[in-house]
């Protein structure tokens, strides 16, 4: 499974996850786990995503997930989960 | 699954504590370009170097942007150009430094020599070209070995070296002797040095290979503010801890560039290596141990224990732990090292002191400029003598400032950072520096 971390950070506001979700589900991205924190003061959504089978390259998704930043006016964020992985398992 | 807690504490790692991976560096074997003339050499060096370095950067922001962990340097390191270079070095290092600027790399190392024994006439000529070369150059660096534990210190290229540095400060006196920064003079130097200035590619390394370094300062700092007042027992689990995540991304990084890059995979450089920036500096987190600032009393033990307690989180996260691996000194790169020198806290003979037991040596020092060359290979033949019989790397690297004076400030910018110019004792050497010849190997080589 290729897993990656999905972090909005910015204000809360109605629509972030209605808006995000919508854009992984049509690039064939799944949700499998999403968590909301405050981290620096900062609202922050955190969900982990299934990417194999993705329809677009990781670089595509990361500037969809980019554009869909600026029009909710928060930062998102996409990184593989294997930092993750190789810093807190062994 | 990876718990959100573990999620949030690396996220804030990178954003607030500057974790990052200092380099991915390529060292590139030039022993087959070495041809019949110097031109047609420096040809075939920019070839290869272009042809094997190609990828180097575009894969490096990759990785940046897939795992989302800041790699700061991509860069390369070469055989010592010594090796393949014949009575006229500068064609060489003007295609090497155009070969830098041509992949996109900041920094190429290797424009150098291993002295530690004796030196042949390639040597001997690369040495009078160096100043030269880096007064010329911008992306090029270069180290010599001048000594080792198993052969001993040779004096004669210790003397040359003090020579070479005092032309090189000279030559970049408008950068107020900047030149000097590129040029670092080795002891036991070791050949899978990720980090310039020092780098270079051993003659024991395969055609090429990725070696990563990584950093992290910041985070050992911050791990340290957790365990205030508790015992030593507890810092050095701490920071081992520490060491072990840090080092687990720089094997990753350094796994994934090396399959990408089609190339074997060399080693993970565990190093504590300071910017200037607040919050990236080693000589702070001797500060969070309870010294008001480096170079108080207790300053070398605590850097004792940072430096083994590095290594010890560090050498069970990679599967193959290399480079000089653990705490840098450096006084310009480092704002806690900087505000303890501007403030007589931290003299060049403490520091002398605290190289016997961190990663290297005496690093990114600016001193007086009219400091003598042969107190400057005074200098280095102390921290030779260091090296050589504590079985470690150390190193000299610095800068005798063309026209200025002890107190006095000078500033090399961006991760090089600003320094006040220490006091070095001027007390003559000149009868010792002159005699020449090899200080023979300590006992304790003998070890067959």
């Amino acid at each position: 499974m290729q897993k990656a971390l999905v972090s909005v950070t910015g204000k809360d506001r109605p629509g972030i996850i209605a808006k995000v979700s919508t854009a992984l589900f049509e690039m064939n991205i799944n949700v499998l786990e999403i968590s909301q924190t405050i981290l620096d003061g900062y609202f922050t959504m955190l969900m982990i995503v299934d990417m194999t089978v993705a329809t677009a390259a990781f670089d595509a998704v990361a500037a969809k997930l980019n554009e869909v930043g600026e029009e909710l006016g928060e930062v998102i964020n996409i990184q593989r989960a294997d930092i993750f992985d190789a810093m807190h398992r062994i | 699954m990876i718990e959100i807690n573990e999620i949030l504490q690396t996220m804030q790692m990178i954003r607030e504590q500057h974790f990052d991976i200092r380099t991915i560096t390529m060292g590139i074997s030039l022993l087959d370009c070495k041809k019949n003339t110097d031109r047609e050499t420096a040809e075939a060096v920019y070839h290869k170097v272009t042809t094997k370095a190609r990828d180097l950067v575009k894969v490096g922001c990759q990785l940046e942007s897939e795992l989302g962990v800041p790699i700061v340097n991509k860069r390369i390191s070469v055989t010592p150009v010594s090796m393949i270079s014949g009575p006229d070095p500068m064609p060489i290092a003007v295609a090497l430094d155009k070969a830098a600027a041509e992949v996109g790399v900041n920094f190429i190392g290797g424009f150098g020599a291993l002295m530690h024994k004796g030196s042949t006439r390639a040597e001997e000529t690369l040495l009078e070209a160096m100043p030269e070369v880096f007064a010329k150059t911008e992306r090029l660096c270069g180290s010599v070995n001048v000594g080792s534990t198993r052969s001993g210190i040779n004096m004669d290229a210790v003397r040359k070296m003090g020579h070479v540095i005092k032309k090189t400060a000279e030559l970049t006196a408008d950068t107020d002797g900047f030149g000097c920064a590129k040029i670092v003079v080795f002891c036991n130097a070791v050949e899978d040095n990720p980090f310039m200035a020092g780098a270079f590619h051993g003659v024991g390394e395969p055609e090429v290979v990725v070696n990563v370094g990584v950093s992290g300062p910041g985070v050992v700092e911050r791990a340290l503010k957790e365990v205030r007042g508790q015992t030593f027992d507890v810092v050095a689990e701490t920071i081992k801890r520490t060491a072990f995540k840090i080092t687990r991304v720089g094997e990753l990084v350094a796994q994934e560039a090396a399959k990408r890059l089609g190339v074997p995979f060399g080693i993970v450089d565990l190093s504590l290596a300071p910017t200037p920036a607040r919050g990236d500096s080693v000589a702070y987190i001797l500060s969070e141990m309870g010294l008001e600032m480096a170079g108080a009393p207790g300053t070398t033990a605590a850097l004792a224990m940072l430096n083994d307690m590095v290594k010890k989180g560090g050498v069970m996260a990679s599967s193959h732990v290399g480079g000089l691996s653990g705490a840098f000194i450096p006084v310009s790169e480092d704002i806690g090292m900087i505000e303890a020198a501007a403030a007589g806290c931290l003299r060049l003979e403490k520091m002398e002191a605290m190289t016997c037991v961190c990663s290297v040596g005496l690093d990114m020092i600016a001193i007086p400029g009219d400091t003598s060359a042969n107190t400057i290979a005074g200098i280095i033949a102390d921290e030779a003598a260091i090296g050589m019989v504590n079985n470690k790397t150390t190193a000299v690297r610095v800068i005798p400032a063309p026209g200025k004076k002890a107190g006095d400030t000078v500033n090399f910018g961006g991760l090089f950072g600003y320094a006040p110019i220490m006091e070095v004792n001027g007390y003559r050497n000149d009868a010792f520096i002159e005699r020449g010849g090899r200080i023979p190997a300590p006992l304790h080589s003998l070890r067959n």
